[in-house]
């Protein structure tokens, strides 16, 4: 034990779980099964502070393919084709070496779809940093929007949304959450589960080297601090090219039907997806290391059953089809070697030319990890810090400007620009253009919408409130361009679960996700959380990020988020009771603080009914919901992307008992800005507010009216390019 | 007319130009170790990352054994369109002038372009173009460019080369150039003009639903020239 001790604590374990190992296996681990336990019972891979909770989460639907256990969750959006899809962090990876760190998040988010035999259609990210004027920060903006665009337009599949956020918390951790998503015909999905006693175990794609070897345990299931430079060597390099080739091989080889299951490799490489097919499956497997392809010679077992190098896949093969899998491998220029066989002893063994190296049955491995309760208790007060950055005393057209400026609000052009967003010719809605991301399927005669939030500050403000939002944001926003949501996959950025605040944050969130879920009738089918979100000044605002897909019919329906016409209406929509409180204007103000108010789930989820009726049935010129930095910035952001002025009075808002303030700027849940015929809005009980035209911004609001010419207005929401290149 | 979309490993955009070429005649994909093109009346070197375009974009590709069959197609009067790293494999086999360089801003970059079609460039303008040239505004197209490579360059002496025989076939409008290229040139042919390689996406440009179907008047005009 004293020998042992020391090194299970390096890899992250603690005296009890070394424990719990010793006696599940009966005898002292050696070192290869040491670093393979280690590895399964992190945080990354066993979730042994947040399983609990995710129970709380609805998971079925009648639309509901895939749930969450399998490679990504998969939804039916008829005519014989699901959608798969999934959000994933790759955070630390991501704050110590940004470019490689976002790429082979985005790398690893395609695998999980494509192991379920989807090809993949569309990549959307949440980004999170600090704030602008920090080097640190650009160069962590930089860097992984590079990497998100060097892997994803590499590969030819197309980043059609997302979103970036700017706040202090986020400075030494940021965030780098991709998601995709993939279509497939859904009697030909596959499944992760190893099956069929004698079959061969085959692994696909890159040969296996030294990188990332402990990335899930040493460096995603531990707060960031000093020495983040000495953890370089544990993210992982990404190779486009070879996963090109992966992915176009495994989807010949589902599509011959040549496979009975696949299973990308991912965290804890060969260790966990041996480990979780096998589980999944109820049997055995034996891997022999010395079959296993290996860039650097003399590599250690423990070295290669942990090793994360990208770009490979495991499949369980019967017999007989072997060659023409290997043969098919070689025609895709990829690698293949069958290193294995599935067993009934529920053991996973690890060989050596034969010799045992490493013996654990599976379910000490993969499922034996104690899982732990969290001990909660809510911060008192606001624990991130103020910064106000907007002078005192500023005009109310001041404040607009200020607004669109703001790195959260302005218009994301330049790094979406640097992305692909129109390869597989299916983007009918490309970025900013349309709430959500709209994706023909001729395939099936219809389309899908997709979308992704979640605003941390808010969530900081009010846990339970605030990932609600997040749920019904996704929602509004597959309203306006007319879609009905299918299902929804969540991507959980928390501090130290084992710290008493940020573990109630995590436990009010996910009760927020479930309760708004379940409200809506939308079922979560996949998701990730990534914890230990931590810098040496504490935790990041909590941010759970949500991703919606939707349905729509008629993809040439799709309203977009300009306005249209000049002398269209506008109208205000839904249940809108805006405040300031935590509020893009309250934090240019320094005055966040805690506490939101509580939305009310069912008449949002009536208001996206509306809007989703009316947009179908092509009775809006536009339709944009009304979120970061309120209603007037909403307005600013249809008029720029038209080119077109508008001329609004907020006083049906001031008559429901809102401020001047609050009506221009406040922020809540619940609102859709919509134009088109007067008739038609007001028939849909939507509240006039004005017209479409002239060529300023021109808002009545008592005495905070103000007008903005639209040159201005639109100078402020694209001057993001400029602060990043220079550092403003 | 029976069109091949070559496809390389790395290739991105192979089905995209199918599905094009599939709306002005028949298509099928033409594997990199395809020799024997017989039956094809043109060819299509599409976009992305052939071979992974880890030396020099379009470097490893000129060589696939299916690039032989395309220079022996080309010689013979064959339309050939290169699209993105289809253009920069034209290039490097030699069988269009110039070569693409990184973006001036040094950032990959997509966005919706105009295209301005030469009045000189031949077939390759619409039989409307006729009136064009004398005279009215030339023949414009919407197509999205997406790349980082895309800079055209070529020695003066032979820019003004191309442009007194009419090799400039596409221009991005002016105050429109995504990538700093010479003379704002998007796309070139061959002396003989049945080689045309451009940096735009014409084959994500055929259905108005996802932005422009402009994009289909490049394939016709290629299709044209088979006829």
């Amino acid at each position: 034990m004293t020998v042992g001790a020391p090194k299970h604590r390096e890899l992250g374990l603690t005296d009890a779980e070394y424990e719990l190992i010793v006696e599940q296996l009966g005898r002292e681990p050696n070192d290869v099964e040491l670093a393979m336990f280690s590895l399964l019972w992190s945080e990354h891979c066993a979730y042994k502070h947040s399983r609990k909770l995710l129970r709380r989460l609805p998971t079925e639907g009648e639309r509901v393919v895939m749930g969450p256990g399998e490679n990504a969750g998969a939804v039916d959006v008829g005519g014989g084709y699901a959608v798969a899809f999934k959000v994933e962090s790759h955070n630390h990876p991501s704050a110590v070496e940004p470019f490689q760190g976002a790429a082979t998040g985005v790398g690893g988010i395609l695998r999980d779809v494509f192991a379920l035999g989807a090809r993949p259609i569309a990549i959307l990210d949440s980004l999170r940093f600090g704030e602008l004027d920090s080097v640190r920060s650009r160069h962590l903006l930089d860097g992984a929007v590079r990497g998100i665009g060097h892997y994803g337009n590499s590969i030819g599949v197309p980043t059609v949304g997302g979103e970036i956020c700017f706040e202090p918390p986020y400075e030494h951790n940021c965030l780098v959450n991709a998601m995709c998503v993939g279509l497939a015909k859904t009697g030909e999905m596959v499944r992760a589960a190893a099956a069929g006693v004698g079959n061969a175990v085959v692994l696909m794609g890159a040969s296996t080297g030294r990188d990332g070897i402990g990335g899930a345990s040493v460096l995603a299931s531990a707060e960031l601090g000093d020495g983040d430079e000495a953890k370089r060597p544990t993210v992982q390099i990404g190779d486009p090219f070879e996963e090109s080739k992966l992915l176009e091989c495994c989807l010949e080889l589902l599509e011959r039907g040549l496979l009975v299951s696949l299973q990308d490799l991912g965290a804890a490489g060969l260790t966990s997806s041996a480990g979780e097919m096998a589980s999944a499956g109820g049997v055995g497997i034996d891997l022999d290391v010395a079959r296993v392809p290996l860039r650097e010679a003399d590599m250690e077992p423990f070295e290669i059953m942990v090793s994360e190098s990208q770009e490979r896949m495991l499949a369980v093969v019967e017999p007989a089809k072997v060659a023409e899998v290997l043969a098919l491998c070689e025609k895709w220029q990829t690698g293949a070697a069958e290193i294995g066989v599935v067993t009934a002893s529920g053991l996973v063994r690890v060989l050596r030319e034969g010799e045992p190296v490493g013996e654990m049955p599976v379910e000490a491995l993969v499922d034996g990890c104690p899982l732990y309760d969290l001990e909660p208790a809510e911060p008192e007060g606001w624990i991130y810090g103020n910064r106000a950055t907007l002078a005192a005393g500023a005009s109310p057209a001041e404040e607009l400007l200020a607004l669109l400026a703001s790195p959260n609000v302005a218009s994301k052009r330049w790094a979406f620009e640097q992305y692909d967003s129109v390869v597989g010719s299916r983007t009918v809605r490309r970025p900013e253009s349309a709430d959500a991301a709209v994706l023909a399927l001729p395939e099936s005669g219809n389309a899908i919408a997709v979308s992704i939030d979640g605003n941390g500050r808010r969530v900081a403000c009010d846990p339970y409130a605030g990932t609600v939002e997040a749920v019904l944001e996704c929602a509004q926003n597959l309203a306006c361009v007319g879609a009905e949501p299918l299902g929804l996959t969540n991507c959980l950025n928390f501090g130290n679960p084992e710290k008493p605040a940020p573990a109630w944050q995590l436990d009010r969130a996910v009760s927020g996700l479930a309760d708004a879920c379940t409200a809506l009738g939308v079922p979560v089918v996949g998701g990730n959380v990534s914890l230990y979100n931590e810098g040496p000044e504490g935790p990041i605002y909590p941010t759970p990020v949500v991703g919606m897909v939707g349905e729509l019919p008629d993809p040439a329906r799709v309203a977009g988020s300009a306005f249209a016409r000049e002398g269209d209406a506008i109208a205000l929509l839904g249940p809108f009771e805006p405040t300031l409180a935590g509020s893009e204007l309250a934090k240019l103000r320094g005055e966040l603080d805690v506490g939101l108010p509580q939305p009310d789930v069912a008449a949002v989820a009536a208001a996206c009914a509306k809007v989703r009726d009316a947009v179908r049935a092509g009775r809006l010129a536009s339709a944009h919901d009304v979120s970061d930095g309120g209603l007037a910035c909403a307005l600013a952001e249809s008029a720029i992307a038209a080119g077109l002025g508008a001329r609004v009075d907020l006083q049906p808002l001031r008559e429901r008992g809102c401020s001047p303030e609050v009506a221009l700027f406040g922020e809540g849940s619940g609102g859709f800005l919509l134009s088109g015929e007067r008739a038609e809005l007001e028939a849909l009980g939507a509240i006039h507010l004005g017209e479409v035209g002239g060529e300023a911004i021109e808002i009545a609001a008592g005495d905070r009216s103000l007008t903005v010419p639209l040159a201005d207005a639109e100078r402020a929401w694209r001057s993001l390019a400029d602060r990043v290149e220079a550092g403003t | 007319m029976i069109w091949g979309v070559l496809q390389f490993p790395g290739s991105c955009d192979e089905r995209d130009a199918l599905h094009a070429c599939s709306l002005v005649g028949e298509a099928r994909l033409v594997w990199h170790e395809e020799r024997d093109l017989d039956g094809l009346d043109g060819v299509v070197v599409p976009g992305g990352f052939s071979y992974g375009d880890y030396l020099r974009a379009g470097a490893i590709a000129r060589f696939a054994p299916a690039m032989e069959a395309v220079a022996e197609m080309a010689a013979g009067g064959a339309p050939v369109l290169g699209i993105c790293n289809g253009f920069q494999v034209l290039c490097e086999a030699g069988l269009l002038p110039g070569a693409l360089l990184v973006n001036e801003g040094l950032r990959f970059v997509c966005r919706q372009v105009e295209l301005v079609v030469d009045p000189s460039a031949g077939e390759l303008s619409s039989p409307e173009a006729g009136k064009n040239a004398s005279g009215s505004s030339p023949e414009r197209l919407s197509i999205p460019a997406k790349h980082g490579e895309g800079r055209y360059y070529a020695p003066g002496d032979v820019l003004d080369r191309l442009e007194a025989n009419g090799q400039v076939a596409y221009r991005y409008a002016p105050g429109q150039n995504p990538n700093g290229s010479a003379r704002d040139i998007a796309g070139v042919s061959n002396e003989a003009r049945n080689v045309v390689g451009l940096m735009p996406h014409p084959e994500h440009a055929v259905d108005p639903l996802t932005g422009s179907a402009d994009g289909l008047r490049v394939f016709e005009a290629m299709a044209a020239l088979a006829a």
